[in-house]
């Protein structure tokens, strides 16, 4: 059958489940890539009047608090190294600049694709080589692969700067603030990691339905529609629509890899405050693998937002980009005044870049 | 930002591998593939493949919502 002989298929589906529940639903996703799907496939814009999908916390970088991109600098005056980082965290603005503005006045910075690269790169040099490393569980993974064979192989000259945070105790953390959804559109390539089962307690405590997607249009039309579905049976339950690459457990040798590394601990995410068992942290035995512990610098605190950024809002699930006055007029991708509005995984900037599609 | 494409691994040196998109080609480390093999289908983030692809069950997965959306009609 053609993709799109199916996609009408599908939408027929929701149609239907839509007239049946006779309520406004709202669905939630927390994954940039998702989100990009929902505006690239225009999906908003096909769905039922009484079926709204917000987008949640999905970008890793939007989140990485302001006072670790600044003490990342910070530490770099002390010491001579090179710091690597991935090409939207490059740009994401602080009260102390971004990164960008770092280099330009002198320092080493550079963007990097994998922290696979930044390794290749203190395998090159006898400089000290430091990747700030932001991330959900599908970048984590990656860093404590690179961590491993650093170890392996003793290379003193690679270190990180962990950033790294988990996505469930964050989608916990907006139910109990009191965000409202009536289902969770869960990430599909966290969940490659973490596994179905790294979502269970969110719908057992919580009574959250979810479905696990990938990421095709197609994709996100089914879990709308199995959700829906889910919705009108009455059942409350955790659906994988991504079986193409998503299993029970997951991929257990990243999560031993992980486990090896990092233990969790509470951390700060910016606009949103510190969210409980949140934040991956380096374990005491590999302590020598985390810049901070050799080099640290006190920071003041600092503003997360720029006055009239309502990043947090949006990061929240509370409203979509086009409620900022800023969005758009002011705040554009080449002229960012939230980090919502600089990742490629931003709301702000994935509405900005889809806005003629409306 | 996830990619959603899988690729195929064409060539693999312990856990370095090279994976072929249709056409273009990247390296991505297989450390937490423990069975990767030549001809396999990965799904690569951030330089790492996360996990094979199981490019029949996908296409299965699609009919068998084919057939359940046709029963409803
Ligand atoms: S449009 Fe810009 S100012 Fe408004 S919330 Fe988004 S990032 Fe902040």
């Amino acid at each position: 059958m053609k993709p799109g002989a199916l996609s009408e298929k599908i939408l027929g589906g929701i149609f239907r489940e839509a007239e049946k529940i006779g309520k406004e639903v709202k669905f939630m996703d927390v994954c940039g890539t998702h989100e990009d799907t929902i505006n690239r496939g225009g999906i908003r814009s096909l769905l039922p009047d009484n079926v709204k999908v917000f987008a949640g916390p999905g970008c890793p970088v939007c989140i990485t608090p302001v006072e670790d991109i600044v003490r990342m600098m910070e530490i770099a005056k002390q010491k001579d190294m090179v710091i690597t980082t991935f090409g939207d965290m490059y740009r994401i603005p602080t009260p102390a600049g971004s990164f960008a503005d770092f280099k330009a006045q002198g320092y080493d910075v550079r963007v990097v694709y994998s922290i696979f690269d930044s390794y290749k790169l203190a395998l090159k040099t006898d400089r000290l080589v430091v990747h700030f490393s932001p991330g959900f569980e599908t970048t984590t993974a990656p860093a404590a692969g690179m961590l491993a064979e650093a170890e392996r192989e003793k290379i003193e000259n690679f270190k990180i700067y962990s950033v790294h945070r988990l996505t469930p105790p964050a989608v916990e953390f907006l139910l109990k603030a009191g965000t409202k959804f009536d289902g969770l559109i869960t990430p599909g390539h966290v969940s490659a990691i973490i596994g179905v089962r790294g979502w269970e307690s969110l719908t057992s405590q919580y009574r959250v339905p979810q479905v696990i997607s990938g990421f095709e249009p197609l994709d996100m039309l089914a879990s709308i529609y199995m959700l829906l579905k889910m919705l009108n049976e009455g059942r409350v339950e955790i659906e994988n629509e991504y079986t193409r690459v998503v299993r029970y457990e997951g991929n257990e040798s990243a999560q031993a890899a992980i486990n090896e590394f990092f233990e969790v601990r509470d951390a700060k995410w910016r606009a949103l405050g510190t969210i409980p068992e949140s934040g991956l942290f380096l374990k005491k035995e590999y302590e020598h693998l985390e810049i901070r512990n050799e080099v640290d610098a006190e920071v003041p605190d600092m503003p997360d937002l720029e006055r009239g950024c309502r990043c947090g809002e949006v990061l929240r699930g509370l409203i979509l980009p086009d409620k900022c006055p800023l969005f758009g007029r002011v705040c554009t991708p080449r002229t960012p005044v939230g980090p919502c509005m600089v990742s490629y995984e931003g709301t702000c900037n994935i509405f900005y870049k889809y806005s003629g599609l409306r | 930002m996830c990619l959603a494409i899988p690729g195929k691994i064409v060539e693999l040196r312990g856990n370095v591998a090279v994976v072929d998109y249709g056409g273009v080609r990247r390296e991505a480390r297989v450390d937490f593939i423990p069975d990767a093999k030549v001809g396999d289908y990965v799904i690569v983030h951030t330089g790492f493949a996360i996990e094979k692809m199981d490019e029949e069950s996908a296409l299965k997965s699609l009919e068998a919502w084919a057939e359940v959306l046709e029963g409803e009609q």
